[in-house]
């Protein structure tokens, strides 16, 4: 089980929450289920989300694991130029 | 991905080196071929008609006398640019930019275009394309754009983010917030409050080589596009998507870049001189002039931002929040919120809030631009920590490094940080030299710290060791800042062969797997990884060939200094064999040798710098010199020293123009004043000092060799450490970005006159 912190967009699709608790052992699984829970969220998954975990954003590995006690952080996918 | 990239603190031979570059011959002897330069056998020339108005309903267009004009070979409305978006509104947005539908949304919107066998008779048939229009009452001020009755620029934008769902459209299509704590309780612990407000406004990227390129769609539905771009593949995707294409059909090639900082990320003219050659049949060149690029192509956000910061009288700073309002031309994008998101990133604080409002103007829409919205952001929070400092009887630096984010520090956009750079970057600049140089009269010091996400992606490379021995590198990301030398080293630094054995190239889209665009400081970060990892590949395939030729186990044999080895006593009369001379017998062994990868580059890590600024100011005229600069930022390893160097003095040269001159000027009808580098001033060397930089190497965890992304993070300081300098050397603080002679002047006299 981890704990994963929403952005405020996404807090709003899910009720105001701010933080989620979902069983996911990589960020594919993440997204699966928020997206069974919350199906508000698909749009935004397909449009992309990053995940931070331990401060460190990956927007792509969806293979990435979500180790134990780690903080998960949902982000915006950002334009860089 | 079978491939770690985690940091393994190696010792490096090439890597490290500053060779010379292998385009720069082309470049200085005219030979390389930019977007303009190419050309093909029976190309017409494309022309795009473009609205004078900044806001006006399209009645109607007649395109019947241009089309009957001799040498017109095509004539093109959105009516030939269908809608193919199914429902993707931002690819909606692109397509209504490429070419107006309904309305014209700003000065300078295409509305038509024409194919014709020469420039003289398509200008001519512009002129003959009768457009009927009902002009609208228009906005392109941030702030009047958010004032009740405002003319609406679209009435399908409501605004979202907020807790109820607005009834009525608006010009803000988005709000967004970001934080921690209770920034109210956080002001009530401070004893010392500085609250300002600030502007910047809107900037061109400046790029000196004009959008460019030639399409040629065949009979058969296939087609090329060569193009000047940032990101082939990116723009394989849209234009196939908004011509209805099958991506593997178009091919795109990418030329030699003059510069694209953001601006070329995204297509402009690029499906419109498809859907001309699609119907003219033949290949169709467009080339878009100085005032097209001003007024038709993606400037940065102007920009309205409300900051307060408070501090104790220890110098902890207790609070901070921000407002910040960003233009995002007539369509929504999300500037605001990454301003909002790095606005406090540098800080260690216990009580944040940004919020961040898109607005919409009648503008061309916003592109990205170099670390996109955190200059202004930037501006703003700097130097209100800078006039907080004084108000404290602080040091500048000294201020900054106790509220410094570390390790550990739950950044201003959410998640805690791990290990980060903005400590050793203020902690270098406080013992630079440059912090100790004497000022004259009217000379002002000043200094500021920036952040920048950075990021990585999709990118797939291939490496091909030819039977002379000299390696072909293929890569999929347009080199924009030296990286076909950064990769060549990282190539070279992998297989343990001479850098002047390897030859990197950037492939078309039909010849590679998919690559992302360089942007989000990637290229090198990105590229360099699928090449360490290709390079990987290829030496296995070296091992075996040497292990079959020697009839071994290729357990047994190792890769060093660029020679395969027999490892073990039982071997100790194999010779090694050399790169050389395994790929000369690569015919005899199995086939061509090669190595070839596909990842995703993640874990590019934060940025953050330092600069540093000396400017002395006329109090007479207002007009400002720069007499010093000094960048100091983090590389996590500089792969080719020279190149990272160039970044950071091409940010700051750029943040210097921003700071000082360049600047939209819109009429009061709505059109831009000064769409050509005469009257936008962008600076020239005689503007420039020597800038002096300073790599720091911290390395990045997340890549083999540590290496960070440079190329943005350079112009995240500058506003704010130009606006520092100029506010510390006129006597008055300057919150008016550019900081042109008028302002300034003007500031000056206000503040005589108290």
């Amino acid at each position: 089980m981890v704990e994963v912190t929403l952005w405020g967009a996404l807090g709003q699709l899910a009720g105001g929450k701010t933080k989620v608790e979902i069983e996911a052992k990589d960020i594919r699984e993440l997204f699966r289920k928020l997206a069974e829970q919350y199906p508000a969220f698909e749009p935004w998954i397909d449009k992309g989300i990053a995940v931070a975990i331990d401060g460190t954003i990956y927007r792509d590995t969806w293979s990435k694991e979500l180790p134990q006690g780690a903080e998960i952080f949902l982000l915006p996918r950002l334009a860089g130029g | 991905m079978n491939f770690d990239p985690r940091f393994s603190g190696r010792q490096f031979k090439s890597v490290g080196t500053r060779p010379i570059r292998p385009d720069g011959v082309d470049k200085v002897t005219g030979r390389a071929r930019y977007g303009a330069d190419f050309s093909m056998a029976g190309q017409l020339v494309g022309r795009v008609l473009r609205s004078p108005h900044a806001h006006a309903r399209i009645r109607g267009i007649d395109t019947s006398k241009a089309e009957q004009l001799p040498g017109v070979k095509a004539v093109i409305t959105a009516a030939d640019l269908p809608d193919l978006t199914n429902g993707d509104a931002a690819m909606f947005d692109i397509l209504d930019n490429c070419m107006a539908r309904t309305k014209a949304l700003y000065d300078g919107h295409a509305v038509a275009a024409v194919a014709a066998v020469d420039a003289r008779t398509a200008r001519q048939a512009l002129k003959l394309i009768e457009v009927d229009y009902e002009i609208l009452p228009h906005v392109t001020d941030v702030d009047e754009a958010m004032q009740h009755g405002a003319p609406l620029i679209n009435d399908a934008i409501f605004t979202e983010g907020l807790e109820e769902k607005p009834v009525k459209p608006s010009n803000v299509s988005k709000r967004t917030q970001y934080g921690h704590g209770d920034v109210h309780e956080g002001f009530g612990q401070a004893d010392f409050i500085v609250e300002r407000s600030f502007k910047t406004e809107q900037t061109h990227q400046g790029y000196i080589e004009p959008h460019a390129c030639v399409a040629n769609v065949s009979s058969d539905g296939t087609a090329d596009l060569w193009v000047c771009t940032q990101g082939h593949f990116v723009y394989r995707q849209h234009c196939a998507q908004l011509l209805g294409m099958e991506a593997s059909k178009l091919r795109v090639t990418s030329s030699e870049i003059g510069g694209g900082f953001g601006g070329k990320t995204h297509v402009w003219a690029e499906p419109v001189a498809l859907a001309l050659s699609r119907k003219a049949g033949r290949p169709v060149k467009l080339v878009m002039t100085r005032d097209e690029v001003f007024r038709a192509s993606g400037p940065t956000s102007a920009t309205s931002i409300d900051v307060k910061i408070g501090a104790r009288k220890d110098g902890t700073i207790t609070a901070a929040e921000a407002t910040l309002r960003y233009t995002s031309g007539p369509y929504a994008g999300m500037w605001a919120e990454i301003g909002a998101m790095t606005a406090f990133a540098c800080y260690r604080l216990d009580n944040v809030k940004t919020v961040g409002y898109e607005v919409l103007v009648n503008r061309p829409k916003t592109a990205a631009y170099r670390a996109p919205s955190a200059p202004m952001a930037a501006f703003a929070v700097e130097s209100a920590v800078d006039e907080l400092a004084k108000e404290l009887g602080m040091d500048a630096v000294e201020f900054r490094i106790k509220n410094a984010a570390q390790e550990g520090t739950r950044s201003s956009y959410g998640p805690v940080y791990g290990p980060i750079g903005i400590g050793p970057t203020l902690e270098a600049a406080k013992d630079h030299p440059h912090m100790k140089a004497p000022l004259g009269k009217n000379q002002g010091r000043g200094m500021a710290c920036g952040f920048w996400f950075n990021f990585g992606g999709q990118t797939c490379t291939d490496l091909n060791i030819g039977m002379d021995g000299s390696v072909s590198l293929a890569v999929g990301t347009v080199d924009v800042g030296g990286s076909r030398a950064s990769l060549s080293l990282v190539a070279a630094e992998e297989l343990g062969i001479d850098y002047s054995q390897v030859k990197a190239i950037v492939a078309d889209t039909s010849s590679l797997g998919y690559n992302d665009m360089t942007d989000g400081s990637r290229g090198t970060f990105s590229s360099s990884m699928a090449t360490i990892s290709a390079a990987r590949n290829a030496i296995k395939i070296l091992r075996e060939r040497a292990a079959q030729t020697w009839d071994i186990p290729v357990d047994d044999v190792v890769w060093e200094k660029g020679h395969a080895i027999a490892r073990g006593e039982k071997y100790g009369n194999l010779a090694a064999l050399s790169l050389k001379e395994i790929a000369a017998a690569s015919g005899k062994t199995g086939g061509p040798i090669a190595g070839h990868s596909e990842l995703v580059a993640d874990g590019a890590g934060v940025s953050f710098a330092t600069h540093i600024c000396d400017i002395e100011v006329d109090p007479e005229t207002g007009s400002t010199r720069v007499i010093r600069y000094t960048v100091v930022q983090d590389a996590g390893k500089a792969v080719h020293p020279t190149y990272v160097e160039g970044q950071y003095q091409g940010g700051a040269a750029q943040g210097i123009g921003w700071a000082l001159n360049e600047e939209y000027i819109y009429g009061k009808d709505g059109r831009l004043q000064n769409a050509g580098f005469l009257d936008y001033r962008i600076p020239v060397c005689s503007d420039l000092p020597m800038i002096d930089t300073q790599i720091l190497e911290i390395p990045n965890p997340n890549h083999p060799y540590g290496v960070r992304g440079v190329g943005e993070t350079s112009i995240v300081p500058p506003l704010a450490a130009i606006a520092n300098a100029v506010s510390n050397a006129a006597g008055v603080r300057m919150t008016h970005i550019p900081m042109s002679p008028p302002r300034i002047l003007a500031a000056i006299e206000a503040e005589r006159e108290g």
